[in-house]
Parts: structure tokens; C-alpha cells; sequence
């Protein structure tokens, strides 16, 4: 079975396991400047002009696998140099148009951008185009295309732009470190800084847990992840890996749900924050509106701080679909209680690099929250969970309007609305990923059949109330 | 006195919530609250047996239906 969608994530997942490898055998000083050679051995190149070129792109790749660019702040980096430096320029007309007499894109255009040549054929004036798109949805022969970059189409903040030399360029105040144009670059000439080798180094300064426990957070949505194994080979294998102990972060999605309801009744109105990209957009693009972010932490943060309560040595990775937990975990409200962050690409590299056939393990169970807290990995579970909140806290006196919004763009349309005053609502959850995390950039596979996993993955909780969940926390 | 629940996902399945509930309310029967410290930890490396507990530094395995026995037994015995 698939285990990525893309041969660019094969490619960043190869250099992981590669620099994984090396890391746990002591070897990666002597070891690093083979990994290209050893991912491209031949003299054929397969994509790119020349062997060299995609050997000296996996050396960038090697260095963003060893955590990236130390000085600059931001998760998201482009790779210069594999940057196809694809055309923009927006709608243009192609060789396809036949220069016909109906003119449907003359008439579609709102702002009388279509001009004719002497041959008949169309033309967009640049200057008055808007770039609605409506030419090109009424063409019969399909022939006015958009030179879009995929990297900026994915990105919702426009955060990126095209530098001096026409490569894309992360402006970071802008970047939210949702991962969209991780995912989105089909040459994979933008990646996400990864924490392995600190997550390595906590594990391996930890002599098999005898010198602090290493526990494993893993994010809800790993229930549409891994489908090659069962869940419980996954969990058998974090723990082979060195983790002490694996905790749904579902279970912090459950304190979450128990306080952010409380919360909303206290206050009237709340924005989540358990998305940390949705967060960072507020504070970067709604600074008038960052009060109406909910005081909770993150799940992720949450369930960090219960475990560091309880055991004052304990390290905590959180292992998740999510870019933007990475920036998150640097936070000064975060720190203390989220030592490294993995995603399940990342994750993936760490099985291989330590030779673990999850296939071939035994299953181990996972199961410490409840149905509520699972369903937060897809759009819509954050709000089910606060209205649960609601009815388990006894707050009948208050009419609960949840608008849940996924994917940056219907974010922003919702704090618009409330900027207005005109938000039909009063909990705004936020997620920047579509679909929710289940989406998430540092997913292995996205699929249509996500969202039902994760539901069924929630029925299969033993605890059926938030209340039961967390009653266990003492 | 220091009693540790385990609440990883093994014994969570085995009724680990059903124990501690019991325990709080026996505490709170015998109103020990400020002898008895009832906290939860994530795995005491005991996943095999029932649900592990320890008192102090001592490690039990129990069943949820033994919950009042035990803790006669052995949390008010020690006390």
C-alpha cells in the first residue's frame, strides 16, 4: 500500500531516514556528505538536468532534516536552488484560441479586459484584468490558462513572492507555518525544518528511560495515517523507537474542550487556539481581535503540562500532522512543556532509519481519551466537543453559535465578519488547514476518507463523555 | 502517603478511571484527603497484569472490583 502521496515526500523522507540512520549510529559527522550519493547513486538523472543538480539539492535537504537555517526564525524555508522558478504573469490566452465569433470571454469579463487581435484571437490587457477567472471558465476550447505558481496559490496569508532572481521567497512576518506550500511545491523546493535529531538526542540521552522518561504525544489525526499498519503496530513501534510511554493528545483536546466552554460562557465570544497557525494569523493579520483568543493551551501543550506535572523530568515530543507545531512549541507559554516536535512524515523516517517494520509488530493498545477529544483532528470536531462542554458543565443559560471554519481563507472571512461586528456567532473555530488537521502538511497521505476514520476512530474511545476523560486527571 | 494510579492506555482499558473514581470517594469517606495524595502517571512498566498502583514505593496490580478491599487493606493498614 501507498505510503505518500508524492515522490517529493519520498524524496524529503529518504534524506530523514538517511540522517536518522546516521544520527542513532553515531556516524552522522563522517556519514553526512554521503547522503546524497547513497539516495542518487547512478549518473542517470530522473529529475533534474543532471545527477549533480539533485545531489546538490538533497544537501539543502540534508540540512533542513538537521534543523535548517539556525539564523533564520522561520519553520518554512525555500530551497533556492530547486526552486523551478515556474511562470507567473496570471490569465493569459494560449495557442489554443481559435479567435471564434461568440467572444464568450469578452462578454464574461467585468472590467472589459479582452481585447482581439487583427487575427481575431483574444488578448488580456493586463492592465485592466482583475483576474477573476471568468474568461476562462466560459472558454469552449479551454484556452485561457492561469500562470499561478503553486506555491503562492497555496499559500492563503500571501506570504510568498518572487524574489530578485525569480525564486519564491517566505516573507516571514507574514507566514503562518502552516505547511501549505510544503505540501503544494511540486518540486519540492520548499520543506519544513525538522527536529529529528534533537528528538533523537532526547532519546538516546535518556538510556532506554532510566535517566527521564520519554513520552510520546500523538496528534488524533494519526487515525488516517499509517493505514498500511493498525494502530497499534504504530504505537508498538514509537515505542521501539525509545518512548517511555504514547498519550493521545486527545486527551488534552478533552481539557481543552472542558475549559474552553467554561471559558465561553465567562467571556461570550472566543476565537480557538488550538490551531497554532490559526493563532499566529490572528496576531499577524487581526491584531484588534488577538483578545478574543481563548487563554487555553493547546491540546498539545495541555496534556505537556499534566505530564511534566506528574513526572518533573519527563521529556515530551509531540507527534502530529502539523508544521506549524514546531513554531508553536518555541512559544514562551509552550516551552517549558513541549521538548521536540516530530511530524508523521517524520516519524515514518524514524521506522526506517532504526529498521522498524511496523507491519511486523505486535499491537499495542492507545486509548486515554475520549470520543470528543478525538474528533478534534477534522473541521467541525472542535465545535461538537465545546457544545458537549456546554451540556456537561450544566450551561444551559447560553445560546451556543459555533462557526467552524477550515482552510486560512474561511478564517478569514469569519474575522472579517466578526471585525464588522458582523460574525452570526460566537465561537470561531479555527483551523488553517482544509478539512482540518487531518490535511495537515506534515501528513503522509490525504484522502476523502480521513474524516470518516477519524469518526470512527472517536466511536471506538472507550470514554464516551469529556467528563469521563479527564476525570482521570488528578 | 503518595497513591500513584497508573492511566496510560493499558490500563485505562482495564478500568483504571473506574479504580480512581472509587479511591477519590474512599478518601473522601474516611476524609483522609490531607494523608493520602491520589495522583496519576502515564505507565508504570507493568502493562501485563491489571491496573497498576503504587503506594508510595510499593507496586500493586488490581482489579477494579477490588478497589475498597485493597485500599482497606493496604492504604489505611499503612497509614
Amino acid at each position: 500500500m501507498k505510503r505518500f502521496d508524492t515522490k517529493v515526500q519520498y524524496l524529503k523522507f529518504r534524506v530523514l531516514s538517511e540522517v536518522t540512520r546516521l544520527a542513532y549510529e553515531d556516524r552522522l559527522l563522517e556519514g553526512i556528505t554521503d547522503i546524497p550519493k547513497t539516495i542518487i547513486p547512478g549518473k542517470v538523472p530522473t529529475m533534474r538536468c543532471c545527477v549533480y543538480k539533485e545531489r546538490a539539492i538533497l544537501t539543502e535537504r540534508t540540512k533542513l532534516a538537521m534543523g535548517g537555517d539556525k539564523k533564520n526564525p522561520n519553520i518554512i524555508e525555500v530551497i533556492d536552488i530547486a526552486c523551478d522558478e515556474c511562470p507567473v504573469g496570471g490569465f493569459e490566452v494560449t495557442e489554443s484560441c481559435r479567435g471564434c465569433i461568440a467572444h464568450r470571454c469578452e462578454e464574461a469579463c467585468p472590467k472589459g479586459a479582452i481585447v482581439f487581435t487583427h487575427e481575431q484571437k483574444a488578448h488580456i490587457d493586463k492592465d485592466k484584468c482583475i483576474e477573476c477567472g471568468r474568461c476562462a471558465k466560459v472558454c469552449p476550447y479551454t484556452a485561457i490558462h492561469r500562470n499561478k505558481r503553486p506555491c503562492e496559490n497555496a499559500c492563503k496569508v500571501k506570504a510568498i513572492s518572487m524574489s530578485e532572481d525569480k525564486t519564491a521567497e517566505i516573507i516571514s512576518g507574514k507566514c503562518v507555518q502552516c505547511g501549505a506550500c510544503v505540501y503544494q511545491c511540486p518540486f519540492g523546493a520548499i520543506m519544513d525544518k525538522s527536529f529529528i535529531l534533537e528528538s533523537i538526542d532526547i532519546l538516546k540521552k535518556s538510556c532506554g528511560n532510566t535517566e527521564y522518561k520519554v513520552y510520546a504525544i500523538v496528534a488524533p489525526s494519526i487515525s488516517s495515517q499509517f493505514t498500511y499498519a493498525k494502530l497499534g503496530q504504530v504505537v508498538t513501534g514509537i515505542k521501539k523507537l525509545g518512548f517511555y510511554s504514547v498519550v493521545e493528545a486527545a486527551l488534552g483536546a478533552d481539557m481543552v474542550a472542558d475549559a474552553e466552554s467554561r471559558e465561553l460562557y465567562e467571556k461570550g465570544l472566543l476565537t480557538s487556539s488550538c490551531c497554532p497557525a490559526f493563532v499566529k494569523y490572528i496576531e499577524q493579520e487581526f491584531s484588534d481581535l488577538t483578545e478574543h483568543i481563548s487563554h487555553n493551551l493547546s491540546p498539545m501543550a495541555a496534556l505537556g503540562k499534566y505530564i511534566k506535572s506528574r513526572d518533573e523530568k519527563a521529556k515530551v515530543v509531540f507527534i502530529g500532522p502539523c508544521t506549524a507545531k514546531k513554531a508553536e512549541m518555541r512559544r514562551d507559554e509552550v516551552r517549558p512543556y513541549i521538548d521536540s516536535v516530530l511530524t508523521f512524515e517524520e516519524l515514518q523516517a524514524l521506522f526506517d532509519g532504526r529498521d522498524i517494520d511496523i507491519t511486523q509488530c505486535e499491537e499495542d493498545v492507545l486509548d486515554n481519551a475520549s470520543y470528543f477529544g478525538r474528533i478534534f483532528a477534522r473541521s467541525g470536531g472542535l465545535s461538537d466537543a465545546v457544545r458537549q462542554g456546554l451540556k456537561e458543565n450544566g450551561i444551559e443559560d447560553f445560546e451556543y453559535k459555533p462557526v467552524a471554519c477550515d482552510g486560512l481563507e474561511d478564517c478569514r472571512m469569519a474575522l472579517l465578519r466578526l471585525r464588522a461586528k458582523k460574525l452570526n456567532g460566537n465561537f470561531i473555530e479555527g483551523m488553517a488547514c482544509t478539512g482540518g488537521c487531518i490535511s495537515g502538511a506534515g501528513c503522509l497521505t490525504h484522502g476523502e476518507k480521513d474524516k470518516d476514520q477519524v469518526d470512527k476512530y472517536g466511536q471506538e474511545a472507550l470514554e464516551k463523555t469529556i467528563k469521563d476523560a479527564i476525570s482521570i486527571l488528578m | 502517603m503518595k497513591i500513584t494510579v497508573c492511566i496510560g492506555s493499558s490500563c485505562h482499558l482495564k478500568g483504571s478511571r473506574l479504580i480512581v473514581e472509587q479511591l477519590q470517594g474512599l478518601i473522601k469517606e474516611n476524609a483522609l484527603e490531607d494523608k493520602i495524595e491520589l495522583v496519576g502517571t502515564f505507565c508504570l512498566g507493568q502493562c501485563q497484569t491489571g491496573v497498576s498502583i503504587k503506594i508510595d514505593d510499593t507496586l500493586f496490580s488490581l482489579a477494579p472490583e477490588d478497589t475498597k478491599s485493597f485500599f482497606e487493606k493496604e492504604a489505611l493498614t499503612r497509614l
